[in-house]
């Protein structure tokens, strides 16, 4: 039960895009199409989850009992670069299908804010290990969402007559502040 | 003197880092729901991207184009530190309200994209210029957007009531969705401005 609500107030109710400003970048850059905006959120999906599981046992058996934990920074963010860089090698050689299709967003998402921000938490919400995976889960699920619903909305706008002054980024935030609205109503699911 | 008045109204308006470059967005919208981090934000930027372009446009034929990432981060490391620990000294309120977005500021891509694209190829006075203007075009926005948040989202100013005792706040503004729908018009605000700037330079020129 305890999972299931982590897992929900991640992805809905904390909605990483919409509710808590993060990842921004990559949510403006990438939804030119809903294609584009599945396949990079996939890819994020998947480097936060392995992130995760590579960050929380180095953290809990190296740098704690070492007391380095002033180091996290600067470990993480090795961490997460140099596993991207692993992932790209490994998909090339082994999985080509998978690689032609989420190749190109994996350099892009070394500097992705969503992972930093997931694998930082993970260590200051003090969650154990099953429920940062779970989390890491939530949150990336919750992006992808964020993602596809506004690379909809931007299809549909690119045929609809738009304001003179609100056409290009200016829509963009506003569609967002709507689905953000939206996305509001998911409070109520926990009490 | 004209081409760093340029360079300097740039980052107002035409090359505004929020506005028109779409850099550092994740700062700028968390913490504008009250006018006092609006501004506080604003200047600890603006702080730090002056010293940080100084001193990068100043070592700038020192420092090998290989390692010039990692020196930025430590110049740029620094001066967040200044401001981080000036701020718990002497405004623990503030600091304590925007808690995690200062130690943030060292991966505020303006900073960032600034050095690596102005202050590394050009002189310390072109720098200094340039972070005047990047940083006041990143303090207006900031300030104004937190201006309407607070005003219509809580009724106060600075912490001060402005607004009528019987004005209902629309608690809507200070909510993240609100924050998107105020930056969006500001976009457009800015294209408007800067389109009738255009027009004139025209029409000054045709004349």
């Amino acid at each position: 039960m305890d999972l299931m609500k982590i897992f929900i107030v991640s992805m809905l109710i904390n909605n990483i895009i919409l509710m808590r400003f993060i990842a921004l970048c990559s949510y403006i850059g990438m939804t030119n199409d809903v294609g584009q905006s599945i396949g990079m959120g996939i890819a994020v999906t998947f480097v936060t989850v392995l992130a995760t599981a590579a960050t929380w046992p180095l953290y809990h058996f190296i740098l704690a009992p070492l007391r380095l934990e002033f180091l996290e920074i600067i470990i993480f963010i090795l961490v997460v670069a140099s596993l991207v860089q692993l992932v790209e090698f490994y998909l090339k050689k082994n999985v080509p299908g998978l690689y032609a299709a989420m190749g190109i967003y994996l350099p892009l998402i070394t500097t992705n804010c969503a992972i930093s921000a997931v694998v930082f938490e993970n260590i200051s919400l003090n969650y154990n290990f099953i429920q940062s995976i779970v989390y890491a889960i939530g949150v990336s699920l919750g992006y992808l969402l964020a993602m596809v619903l506004l690379a909809g909305v931007r299809e549909r706008m690119e045929t609809s007559p738009v304001p003179k002054f609100l056409r290009g980024t200016p829509i963009l935030f506003i569609s967002t502040s709507l689905i953000g609205i939206a996305f509001m109503g998911f409070a109520g699911l926990i009490k | 003197m004209k081409k760093l008045w340029k360079i300097f109204n740039g980052g107002l308006v035409f090359e505004n880092p929020l506005l028109v470059l779409m850099i550092g967005l994740c700062s700028s919208m968390a913490v504008t729901s009250t006018v006092s981090n609006g501004i506080g934000m604003g200047l600890s930027m603006t702080f730090v991207l002056l010293f940080s372009e100084i001193f990068v446009s100043a070592f700038r034929k020192i420092i090998p184009s290989s390692v010039r990432m990692p020196v930025f981060l430590i110049i740029i490391g620094g001066f967040t530190t200044i401001v981080d620990l000036v701020l718990k000294a002497y405004f623990p309120a503030l600091s304590k309200s925007m808690g995690v977005f200062i130690p943030l500021i060292v991966v505020n891509c303006i900073i960032m994209g600034r050095v690596e694209a102005f202050s590394y190829k050009q002189s310390v006075l072109a720098s200094i210029f340039d972070s005047f203007g990047m940083g006041l075009g990143y303090t207006w926005v900031l300030v104004g957007m937190s201006a309407f948040r607070e005003v219509l989202g809580n009724g106060t100013f600075l912490g001060i009531q402005v607004m009528p005792q019987s004005y209902q706040p629309i608690l809507f503004f200070i909510l993240p969705p609100g924050g998107f729908l105020i930056f969006g018009l500001f976009i457009a605000f800015n294209i408007w401005n800067k389109n009738r700037l255009t027009r004139k330079a025209e029409a000054k020129e045709n004349a």
